[in-house]
């Protein structure tokens, strides 16, 4: 979709001049057909090969990046808090005690409790774990199954490529939550069947980010070597073309958490994902809703959980693009 | 042809001037063809500020342009020719400190509003660029980019600017012109969008044009043709045209006169017939010297014969101005007085032959042709 | 422009092909008797066998999809089992609704987005910039279900200047229409104009440094001529694909939209149907919208092909 043409070739330097302008051959105005050749070769090799992520240098330069820093600070410690969420949540957070529902944020309570009394704060806390779950779930489905059509799309052209695109366009024609909808009327809603429908959606991503990875690295000189040379197609892309393209796909994954995270607190919210009485930040905002004006907090911190949980992959993400993807495929 | 001297002046503004090499050459200029320059830049610096500190790109060059005539400016890619144009031009980025003076008809363009800028740009003084892949706009029809220039400078409704692109595309060769005018760059190979952008550039009837590498990104075949069209077009319209390249070849071609730029200065300036024959700068002879040439490899020194010399070494980084000859660590002829001192740019004061151009000038200490016997210098 | 336009329009056909299939196998894959599922609430067993003749399920599968077809093109989209009434009627009831708020949504998302887009990148470095971004970063991780929550918290309950809830249609009354659209259009419009924001920062970043722009800067163009008439130009490709990707989002944010602010649009209708398991009305709603999805893409396609002369004429990538 780049508006951009082939990169200009390096000046040459006078060292390198050729001195043939000065005995013209051919007639002068010949119309330059030649000229377009430059179209091809030079585009590829742009990003020769990108260096696999080191993990030492990765952290220094995100860590000069500070937002960046603070997204991944953030986004760690919202999936500390995912994994230990029944060792530091100080209440059971289905526990329901009516004496003290609907208690503004105190010290018993520091978010509050909600209409049944439950405590909001530990109920926050096990909600983290419920996104995080869709989260990590969705992003392992849609690899699963965009990575390896990607690479066949990619990797082969022609019949598979075109195969592979009806099927995306047939998966994005239908739109997340209507897929949702979809699934949840012939399944029935639950957090597996939302985490199946959030992961499909972001299938055709995933896809479109491993093709144009592919695509890039089949043509760049020293991977056409290695076809040239009698590699075969699993070597090819096992070795050669899946660790080039993890850089972009890394980034594609980090990105995808956050989308997820607002998938699941989204369906939960409608009632297809996750089922009261189970904790889930997109519940508790729905449960939320006729309290809107008698309990706020009900209302407002599942909500600024969701946005620091987003935000901070968000953050990360961006960063983790600046490094490892300059041309912004996953863009 | 040989024009004015852009060294008297030049060499005032450095500290070191022979008052009786800046006497001769501007009784040299006296003696020459009559008239002002069109364009004459002076001392003009451009520096930029980076992590490492202050780039001086451009280090007070100067030169005159005629009416109809083709000044080549030529040297390395990175010799700051290109950053030069830019300047004069005054589309360097916000981030450039440019310093000294352009005078266009006698006009000073340098520190001049932008606004006034805009209504010279594209009219007065015009300037096509070394990738015409990428210069030209590719969601805008070839007629409408001519246009603009048009209804811009000339207040030309749309179809007169129509009728004028139409005119302009013929008069650069482009055949079926009615109909090329609808069409988008992607369609034209890059020689036809480098006689668009030729178009474009010569709309107005500019004073000046400043061809920056016009040919570099063009096949062989194509970059003749048009050299030819710019010829043609100075002598047609009259028009100045200063072209920047690295290509020898293409000065030999079609320039007048010659400056040649090493690591942001002038070093030599002559007629191109002159400087061919009689280089003074080792520099500017060790880019001839890397040229390869037929009938020149018999006069190579046994040995050498097959191999084209280069220049060893590499050029300076920039970042520092250093009050020396700048060449100096590449050059054979090099001795105290070159690293102690920036050599001005003066009247060069060789074995005057025949033909030699009155207003031959070059910054160096040693300049080759005048204590030593030719075939005797260059590189080792 | 035929060519692009045939081998589009064949791409559609495809999918839209596809899609009813996956439509059509999505109910017959249901768990138990279709029949019963379809039927609703209803479990006379004579009711039953009508419903089994009248979506012929007692044939071969093949012919099952043929007659669905069928029906579908003829806009038969099957009866709803809670209201008894066509489908088709409950869409094109609903639908009005739904469009407006989705056009209202982009047409701010558009207007703020390139807006924004183009600011952000003429002025770099500048608090401008800094501004836009920060929006665009909050307007991304702000689920829209939640910025619903606080703006009907903020402008209909604490200071009430815009209505919570309800629909009045546009004829019966222009300016309460708009006054309780005003909220529904900014959740869903915001993060579709941060995503419209950042791609036209992007690609105006890029267009500003290409070689063309430096050429018309040459050609002594006014600052709005290069930025509008070249940079932004250029631009504009990208945006528009990015914004027919975005699509999908368009609809799947209208649906939670008009379940916050209780809009009877199709969103609503969808969502209802599944949770009376109304499965004709789900499987109505699913393929009109799909169907809807990708004729939309098409457009937006063909659209953008008259932007770009090189998609239209067929030229060099």
């Amino acid at each position: 979709m780049s508006t951009q043409s082939p990169q200009r070739p390096e000046s040459t330097g006078s060292t390198e001049s050729t001195g043939n302008a000065g005995s013209p051959q051919g007639p002068a105005g010949a119309p330059a057909a030649g000229t377009d050749a430059y179209a091809g070769g030079a585009a590829g090799a742009v990003r020769a090969g990108a260096a696999p992520a080191r993990p030492a240098g990765l952290l220094r330069q995100l860590r000069r990046n500070r937002l960046a820093f603070s997204g991944a600070v953030i986004a760690a410690v919202f999936v500390l808090v995912a994994l230990a969420a029944p060792l530091i949540a100080p209440y059971d957070p289905a526990r329901a005690d009516f004496g003290s529902a609907l208690a503004p944020p105190g010290l018993d309570h520091w978010l509050g409790t909600d209409d049944l009394g439950r405590d909001q704060l530990s109920r926050v806390i096990h909600g983290a774990r419920a996104s995080m779950q869709v989260g990590v779930l969705a992003v392992a489905l849609a690899f699963a199954a965009g990575v390896p059509l990607g690479l066949l799309a990619g990797y082969y052209g022609r019949f598979a490529d075109s195969l592979v695109s009806r099927l995306t366009d047939t998966l994005l024609a239908f739109p997340f939550l209507v897929l949702a909808v979809g699934l949840a009327a012939v399944l029935g809603p639950s957090l597996l069947n939302a985490t199946i429908a959030i992961g499909v959606s972001l299938v055709p991503q995933v896809i479109r980010v491993t093709r144009a990875e592919t695509l890039r690295l089949k043509h760049l000189d020293y991977i056409g070597a290695t076809i040239a040379g009698g590699g075969g197609d699993g070597t090819v892309l096992a070795r050669h073309i899946l660790p080039n393209a993890a850089s972009a796909l890394l980034v594609q994954a980090t990105v995808g958490v956050p989308t997820a995270i607002i998938g699941e607190a989204l369906l939960s919210f409608l009632g297809l994902g996750v089922q009261p009485p189970e904790p889930s930040l997109g519940v508790m905002l729905s449960s939320a809703q006729p309290y809107i004006a008698a309990a706020p907090w009900m209302a407002v911190f599942p909500g600024l959980a969701i946005v620091a949980a987003t935000l901070a992959f968000n953050l990360f993400g961006d960063g983790l693009r600046d490094v490892l993807d300059p041309r912004g495929v996953t863009r | 042809m040989n024009g004015t001297t852009p060294a008297a002046s030049d060499a005032a503004s450095t500290a070191s001037t022979p008052s009786t090499a800046a006497a001769a050459s501007t009784a040299a200029a006296g003696g020459a063809v009559a008239g002002e320059p069109v364009l004459r830049v002076r001392d003009l610096s451009v520096t930029f500020h980076a992590e490492e500190g202050e780039v001086h790109a451009v280090d007070r060059i100067g030169f005159d342009v005629e009416s109809g005539e083709v000044l080549a400016v030529v040297g390395e890619s990175g010799c700051g020719k290109s950053v030069a144009s830019l300047a004069v031009m005054g589309l360097l980025p916000g981030t450039a400190r440019v310093s000294g003076s352009v005078l266009l008809r006698g006009r000073e363009l340098a520190g001049a509003e932008e606004k006034s800028l805009r209504r010279v740009r594209g009219s007065e003084l015009s300037m096509i660029f070394q990738e015409p892949m990428t210069s030209l706009n590719p969601v805008l029809s070839v007629g409408r980019q001519i246009g603009e220039v048009l209804r811009r400078h000339q207040g030309l409704d749309r179809r007169e600017a129509k009728e004028r692109a139409v005119e302009l595309l013929d008069s650069v060769g482009i055949p079926a012109p009615r109909r090329r005018i609808h069409e988008y760059p992607h369609q034209l190979s890059g020689g036809m969008r480098q006689r668009v952008m030729i178009a474009i550039a010569v709309a107005c009837d500019p004073a000046v044009l400043i061809a920056d590498e016009p040919t570099t990104a063009l096949d062989v075949t194509v970059q003749a043709g048009i050299l030819d069209l710019l010829t043609s077009l100075r002598e047609r319209l009259g028009t100045a045209i200063v072209l920047i390249t690295h290509d020898l070849g293409v000065v030999a071609h079609t320039a007048d006169r010659v400056l040649v730029m090493y690591a942001g200065r002038a070093v030599e300036h002559a007629r191109a017939d002159e400087l061919f024959a009689r280089p003074r700068h080792p520099y500017t002879r060790g880019l001839l010297d890397a040229v390869p040439r037929p009938g020149t490899r018999a006069a190579a020194p046994a040995g050498e014969r097959a191999r084209l010399r280069e220049i060893p070494g590499i050029v300076p980084g920039l970042s520092r101005q250093p009050d020396e000859c700048t060449f100096a660590p590449r050059c054979s002829r090099a001795d105290e007085e070159c690293t102690a001192e920036r050599p001005a740019l003066t009247r060069s004061a060789g074995t005057d032959g025949d033909d030699a151009d009155p207003g031959h000038t070059v910054a160096c200490f040693h300049p080759l042709g005048a204590t030593a016997a030719p075939g005797e210098e260059a590189a080792p | 422009m035929t060519r692009y336009a045939l081998r589009r329009l064949g791409q559609s056909a495809v999918t839209l092909v596809l899609v009813s299939i996956v439509v059509f196998l999505g109910v017959r894959a249901m768990p138990g008797d279709t029949a019963r599922a379809l039927a609703g609430e209803e479990t006379n067993p004579k009711a039953l066998e009508a419903i089994r003749h009248q979506y012929g399920l007692d044939q071969n599968i093949a012919v099952q999809y043929g007659r669905y077809v069928e029906q579908a093109v003829t806009g038969d989209l099957g009866t709803s089992a809670r209201t008894g009434l066509p489908v088709v009627d409950a869409i094109f009831e609903a639908l009005p609704v739904t469009l407006e708020l989705a056009l209202l949504s982009l047409l701010l998302a558009v207007v703020v987005g390139i807006g924004a887009g183009v600011v952000a990148a003429v002025r770099r470095g500048r608090p401008a910039e800094w501004f836009a971004n920060t929006l665009a970063l909050l307007g991304l991780s702000v689920p829209n279900f939640w910025l619903g929550i606080v703006l009907i918290l903020g402008f209909a309950i604490a200071v009430p200047v815009f209505a919570a809830s309800g629909f009045v249609p546009f004829g019966t009354d222009p300016l309460e229409n708009l006054r309780r659209m005003v909220l529904p259009v900014v959740v869903l419009g915001s993060g579709l104009a941060a995503i419209v924001m950042r791609q036209t920062r992007a690609a105006m970043l890029e267009s500003l440094s290409a070689d063309y722009v430096r050429t018309a800067r040459a050609k002594g163009l006014a600052p709005h001529q290069v930025v509008g008439g070249h940079a932004l130009r250029n631009s504009l490709v990208t945006v528009v694909t990015v914004l027919g990707l975005q699509l999908g989002h368009l609809i799947s944010g209208a649906v939670v939209t008009e379940q916050i602010f209780v809009l009877p649009g199709f969103g609503k209708l969808m969502i209802d149907a599944v949770f009376t398991r109304d499965y004709a009305m789900v499987q109505g709603v699913v393929l009109f919208t799909a169907a809807g999805y990708i004729l939309v893409n098409l457009a937006v396609d063909l659209l953008y092909s008259v932007i770009d002369p090189r998609i239209r004429l067929g030229g060099a990538p």
